[in-house]
């Protein structure tokens, strides 16, 4: 597979052809267009979940080295039966949602504020750039800090630098015990509850304000989540593992709406943004809102003073042309000289529009 | 008219005493932790602030003289060796913590700033900085970002790349940029993933935010004993097996034990052909339930022996002998160095006991101590630089060591960084495209390679003279085309 792959970017790189790397499509509304083109027209489709497989997993090593077209609900299943999980909890956005696709939209679930993100756990990778060239880079070790850690730099990366073929992940155990309890309170007691029981050493993985509702999900040891739920009271909520996932595919109702939702980034102590429809979740650092015609800049802009950004994600515009906007000129240089590196004839996306040629060498 | 020389443009932004030039200011300069490399830089600068550290970058960039950054000089690889052609830029006067944030988590600080001085200033909030490097008593944060440093809770803690948020770094063009955010994510690719460990190759550092984290309200810690180095590198795994993240989880052999006995009192067992030291940190209840769980295994497992820390004191104790490792193996031996290879654990019985073999055909005694949760060695080869040859001896026997990690499927550094240490057996790790495109990175962010030149990242020519290019896809490299590089 991996020499087909090569051979098939070569000769588009020869003829001036382009290629997105897709594998089950789930996360394609996030996918950013190739420069010039309209975004319907991405060249040809290199599927990769022809190439995938559980290629290591040692769970005593916590290491699992994983083929890019595996789905990450095979990946999990093989985890959860060793008593392991990924533990940034990865949104799958459906069945089909592979692990390339993942590490290449880098979006991590409601763990993330707690335990890290996609690429806080990425310990190697390997990728086919534009040159047809397969290079590895990390490796399947704890600690590794032999070069620059290119790895890490992939996720989020969206095809742009090549196809991820492959990729090394610290595994974590599954906390042996854990509870929600709901809290219904102010948006700005929520913020600063998040905020306070975190610092006070709670062992907390998860916290959701959602429709006056504060969900807080405590995890780890028996003993410890006991007395954290003692402590902190609220009422139980049933099925809990449930409601977190729903919540994690965005299967709530606070998604199912018309309205563009932004997501925006910023400090988790941040002000709540009261006049637009907002949950908010990672311990406050992490707000989806509900935006229209005529808040979409305020939000760009309370976001921006937040210390963050804000991008749209489901929406008319692409999620990157707008993000982009928070770049210095000096870092967007840096960024189109990278790109240029992996992907010097441009057969693969951009992250975000360029005028036609700029990025070719 | 005359073009002003780099001095006098430098000596327009500093004050005197950030200038340094004489022989004698620039020898403490020298080498930084990794004594044998030495040389003199062509100055010394000490900006005081962010804006002082753009003027020089501007300045040398200008002149296209490379740069150096150091932070307290501790580091073990060579990363700050200066070159006879380069300004080492110090950021010894850049130690101010700007602001502490309790409720969000997080510090902003210069570079400068100890590690350890951030911990000590939001002690009294419950909080603490992470990362824990040994020398964490001196070693700069900015430093910890060059070197992405790990120590001895990062198996459950992170190493640096998993606690800072935000930076704001000087291009060598004298660029500002900030990367990462305050939030947890920021647009576009992820390149404070690239900064950190970077090596000073990138950019300076001229602002950390610092993620703290919750100081646990206990920490205990268990000492077993093992009747062999593999049932003591069995043990680990079956700890982890049983689902337990330990907050430490160090190994040393007898070698290493016999040394800082001598030195600290420890009270390890020094019968034992291996100890372990396994913390457990959280609530009391999370506590004295890991504990309890650790201990089993470790009996299950094969421990002739295990003594759980009762108190604070006996703690420290327990884990002074382990911290104490390198100047204890300094008090019996003239001189020693040390490896830091990172291997799947699973292969630690083979490569002890090659490295045992390795001993003996070196004819030099290895002292072994090992952050055993991570597979993170540090062999300690000892020798006598005066006597002719055993220095030669040493860095090659530690050259097999960091192949040999190589070979079994781990890496030549764990944290110690490459510096000018292993930049030989970078060749070996990676091929020569990927180094391409390594450098090709530093050249996005840095045109003409000015920062820290000839660190971190081989040149495929030097591969080429070491004669080891990492053999791609079963087929080795064409040496002889020496033109092609």
């Amino acid at each position: 597979m991996i020499e087909t792959w090569q051979q098939q970017i070569k000769e588009a790189a020869a003829r001036g052809g382009k290629l997105t790397p897709r594998g089950g499509g789930t996360k394609a509304f996030l996918a950013p267009s190739h420069a010039g083109d309209a975004a319907s027209h991405v060249g040809d489709m290199l599927d990769t979940r022809s190439h995938a497989g559980i290629v290591e997993y040692d769970p005593k090593e916590l290491v699992i080295v994983v083929k890019c077209g595996t789905r990450v609900a095979d990946v999990e299943k093989t985890m959860v039966d060793a008593g392991q999980m990924l533990a940034f909890e990865p949104p799958h956005f459906g069945e089909a949602a592979t692990i390339g696709g993942l590490v290449a939209t880098g979006n991590s679930g409601p763990r993330r504020a707690y335990a890290g993100s996609v690429r806080d756990f990425i310990l190697g990778a390997k990728v086919i750039d534009g040159k047809g060239d397969h290079l590895a880079f990390g490796g399947k070790v704890m600690k590794n800090v032999a070069g620059f850690d290119v790895s890490r730099l992939l996720t989020g990366s969206f095809g742009t630098f090549g196809v991820i073929t492959e990729v090394a992940f610290k595994c974590l155990p599954l906390p042996k015990a854990q509870a929600t309890r709901v809290f219904e309170m102010e948006s700005a007691n929520a913020i600063e509850a998040m905020n306070r029981w975190y610092s006070e050493a709670d062992p907390i993985t998860a916290t959701t304000f959602v429709d006056g509702k504060l969900y807080v999900r405590f995890a780890g040891a028996e003993p410890a989540v006991k007395t954290a739920v003692a402590k902190r009271g609220g009422t139980v909520l049933p099925n809990d593992v449930e409601w977190w996932r729903d919540w994690r595919e965005q299967r709530h109702s606070f998604f199912a709406t018309n309205a563009e939702i932004h997501r925006v980034s910023c400090k988790s102590t941040a002000a709540a943004l009261d006049d637009a429809e907002t949950a908010i979740e990672w311990g406050g650092a992490l707000r989806w809102v509900h935006a229209n015609a005529d808040n979409a800049a305020k939000v760009r802009y309370w976001a921006n003073r937040a210390g963050g950004h804000a991008s749209i994600w489901r929406g008319s515009t692409s999620v990157h042309a707008n993000a982009a906007q928070a770049l210095s000129e000096s870092l967007k240089q840096v960024q189109t000289k990278i790109k240029t590196s992996f992907d010097p004839y441009n057969v693969f996306p951009n992250l975000s529009p360029v005028p036609s040629g700029e990025a070719a060498k | 008219m005359k073009a002003p020389t780099l001095f006098e443009e430098l000596a327009n932004v500093l004050s005197a005493e950030s200038l340094k030039i004489a022989e004698e200011d620039l020898r403490p300069y020298e080498c930084d932790g990794l004594s044998m490399y030495r040389a003199l830089p062509k100055c010394v600068v000490l900006p005081e602030d962010e804006k002082q550290i753009a003027e020089v970058m501007r300045i040398c960039h200008a002149h296209r003289v490379s740069v150096i950054a150091r932070g307290a000089g501790t580091g073990l690889s060579g990363g700050a060796m200066p070159d006879p052609n380069s300004v080492v830029l110090s950021t010894a006067k850049m130690m101010k913590i700007i602001d502490i944030d309790p409720l969000a988590c997080s510090a902003r600080v210069q570079p400068g700033v100890r590690n350890l001085a951030i911990s000590e200033a939001v002690a009294h909030l419950g909080l603490y900085y992470a990362p824990d490097p040994s020398s964490q008593i001196a070693c700069t944060i900015g430093g910890n970002v060059a070197e992405n440093s790990g120590g001895v809770h990062c198996l459950k803690y992170g190493l640096t790349i998993h606690n800072v948020r935000k930076l704001r770094v000087v291009l060598m063009n004298g660029d500002i940029v900030t990367l990462g955010s305050d939030g947890l994510d920021s647009p576009g690719y992820d390149l404070l993933a690239v900064m950190i460990g970077s090596e000073g190759l990138l950019g300076i550092v001229t602002e950390v935010t610092v993620k703290l984290t919750p100081k646990p309200k206990l920490a205990q810690v268990a000492m077993a004993s093992f009747a062999s180095v593999e049932t003591a590198g069995a043990a680990v795994g079956e700890i982890i097996a049983a689902g337990i993240i330990p907050g430490g989880l160090e190994m040393m052999d007898q070698i290493a034990t016999e040394a800082v006995e001598g030195f600290v009192h420890a009270g390890y067992d020094l019968s034992a052909a291996a100890i372990l030291l396994c913390e457990s940190d959280g609530t009391p209840e999370e506590v004295a339930d890991e504990m309890a769980r650790v201990s089993d295994v470790l009996r299950k497992a094969g421990a002739t022996d295990i003594k759980v820390s009762e108190n604070e004191e006996q703690r420290a104790r327990y884990w002074s002998g382990r911290k104490n490792a390198f100047p204890a193996t300094g008090r019996i031996s003239p001189d020693y160095y040390c490896m830091d290879g990172t291997i799947p654990r699973r292969e630690l019985p083979r490569v002890l006991n090659e490295i045992a073999r390795l001993s003996e055909k070196y004819s030099l005694r290895c002292a072994n101590v090992f952050h055993a949760g991570d597979g993170n060695l540090h062999p300690l080869i000892m020798f006598d630089a005066n006597v002719p040859g055993e220095l030669q001896r040493a860095e090659d026997f530690g050259a097999e060591i960091l192949e040999l990690c190589v070979e079994v499927g781990g890496t030549i550094t764990g944290e110690h960084g490459v510096g000018v240490e292993k930049i030989n057996q970078m060749c070996v790790q990676f091929s020569p495209k990927e180094l391409t495109r390594m450098h090709e990175i530093k050249h996005a962010f840095d045109e003409h390679a000015l920062l820290n030149p000839g660190k971190a990242v081989p040149t495929l020519h030097r591969c080429a003279e070491f004669g080891r290019m990492k053999v791609s896809q079963g087929k080795p490299m064409p040496f002889a085309n020496l033109e092609r590089f």
